[in-house]
């Protein structure tokens, strides 16, 4: 006996870092979503970042994604105190500012030109991200010893961190208080379009919508085609390290360092390109663990406890994907740094879909943009 | 609480720990030690200062962290008693200064 469809105005699929942002979004500009969230085994992006909201060095090429990333930094503390109060959730963020490390001259200049391309890129007076010296970099960092060949790094006042796990509980909680449904081990594996509606293959049955989300993360690619939408995308392998607790250490975060409030100082990270292999290599940890402790000698003598990798998003030019179907009923939502555009999925983007299109701002993020067309 | 065996083997030697002379036999793991030396206790966790006691004595769950001869966050389970062993209870997080 096949049970009888399941219906929802609004479905979202995927539970990780930007569908339940999307979710709680959506329930919180009046949306009533269902949120269907993929199997325990699936793969999760989510659980595998390191939690930093960055806005340094983003968005070569696409001046676009450093306007989204600089205006969701700064949603975030907005963000951050009301989902705090909506979920009971204590997510550890702050905005405190952030650091990349640079060792030796070559990697210092490197960073500076980066810097400045995106700066003339971005076309605005007072760029807000600058190379800091060695001398500067010590008064920021009093309690810590940097190893020789730090010559200095690049800080922007914009950037901070949040508990990434925390995030996630959060979102889920407070879209559920705000009369969203979420359920779990409900992978979406096909999706049908028919006279304007979606019908969702579940394993619990068929689940009818008249809008769909799709943020399946890695798992996208083919239900966005069957709703009309080519998007492009692969995994990519990010490795991370976290040692035992320690006393404060690191007053913000940085990278490849971040310290938690806990006290863990997390390791980052391995940008991989392995296909959907979501183990851990003794040369990804020894590599990780060599510059970390170049860059703060102290944590030689210090003790890793966890070591772990996740597959991330990344697209063809490492920019987010956004876009709405011909038909005006699916959306899709897909990007690299899920912490960082939380504050916009959740405050900006999820309200305008409840509203039915996609803020004007996001063209420049439609697929489309890979359509390179064939010379004659 | 608990109390050596009779018959354990090992020379009887003297160990520090927190600056107390106390007794203990040579290659015996360093946790037995704690576990019959009062408060029978090996640290104080990083994030709510709770005590934790040498449990799981296999080397898996980390709760009898202590500093042995100036290193910190050995397993007591896994360290076997030496003479002139010098070992102090561990408290809360530990330090990274230089």
């Amino acid at each position: 006996m096949t049970p009888a469809a399941r219906a929802a105005d609004i479905v979202v699929i995927g539970g990780g870092l930007v569908g339940a942002a999307l979710a709680y979004g959506l329930a919180r500009a009046g949306a009533k979503p269902l949120l269907l969230d993929g199997d325990d085994r699936d793969l999760r992006a989510a659980r595998a970042n390191f939690g930093i909201i960055w806005v340094q060095g983003k968005g070569p090429g696409m001046p676009a994604y450093q306007c989204l990333t600089r205006r969701s930094a700064s949603l975030w503390p907005e963000l951050a105190r009301e989902l705090a109060e909506a979920s009971g959730v204590g997510l550890d963020f702050r905005r405190s500012g952030g650091l990349h490390f640079c060792l030796g001259a070559d990697e210092y200049a490197a960073r500076a030109a980066l810097l400045d391309r995106l700066a003339g890129e971005l076309g605005t007076d007072g760029y807000d991200t600058q190379m800091v010296e060695r001398g500067a970099l010590e008064r920021l960092l009093p309690g810590a010893r940097l190893g020789q060949e730090v010559v200095g790094a690049s800080f922007c006042a914009g950037d901070g961190e949040v508990n990434p796990l925390r995030a996630l509980h959060a979102f889920q909680v407070a879209a559920m208080r705000l009369g969203a449904e979420i359920r779990g081990a409900s992978p979406v594996s096909h999706i049908v379009v028919r006279e304007g509606a979606y019908t969702l293959s579940t394993p619990e049955g068929p689940v009818r919508a008249g809008r769909i989300v799709i943020a399946a993360g890695n798992g996208l690619g083919p239900l966005a085609a069957q709703a009309g939408l080519g998007v492009p995308l692969r995994p990519q392998r990010g490795q991370l390290l976290v040692t035992e607790r320690l006393a404060p250490l690191l007053p913000l975060p940085t990278v490849p360092l971040r310290q938690t409030a806990e006290g863990g100082v997390l390791i980052g990270s391995t940008q991989e390109e392995v296909g959907r292999d979501t183990g851990t290599t003794v040369e990804g940890a020894a590599h990780m663990a060599a510059r970390a402790c170049r860059i703060l000698p102290a944590l030689e003598h210090m003790t890793v406890v966890r070591h772990w990798a996740g597959l991330r998003v990344m697209t063809p030019d490492g920019h987010p994907i956004y876009a709405q179907s011909p038909d005006g009923g699916a959306f899709v939502t897909l990007c690299h740094s899920g912490v960082t555009l939380a504050a916009a999925h959740a405050l900006e983007i999820a309200p305008a879909i409840a509203r039915g299109a996609l803020p004007a701002a996001l063209a420049p993020f439609h697929p489309d943009r890979f359509h390179v067309p064939n010379t004659a | 609480m608990f109390r050596t065996l009779p018959d354990l083997p090992g020379a009887a030697v003297r160990i520090l720990i927190d600056g107390a002379d106390v007794a203990a036999r040579e290659g015996e793991p360093l946790a037995a030690v704690l576990l019959r030396t009062a408060p029978f206790t090996a640290r104080t966790t990083p994030v709510t200062g709770a005590p934790r006691g040498p449990y799981c004595l296999i080397g898996a769950c980390f709760d009898c962290l202590v500093v042995v001869d100036g290193v910190p966050s050995r397993r007591a389970c896994m360290v076997p008693v030496r003479a002139g062993l010098r070992v102090e209870r561990q408290h809360g997080r530990r330090e990274a200064a230089p």
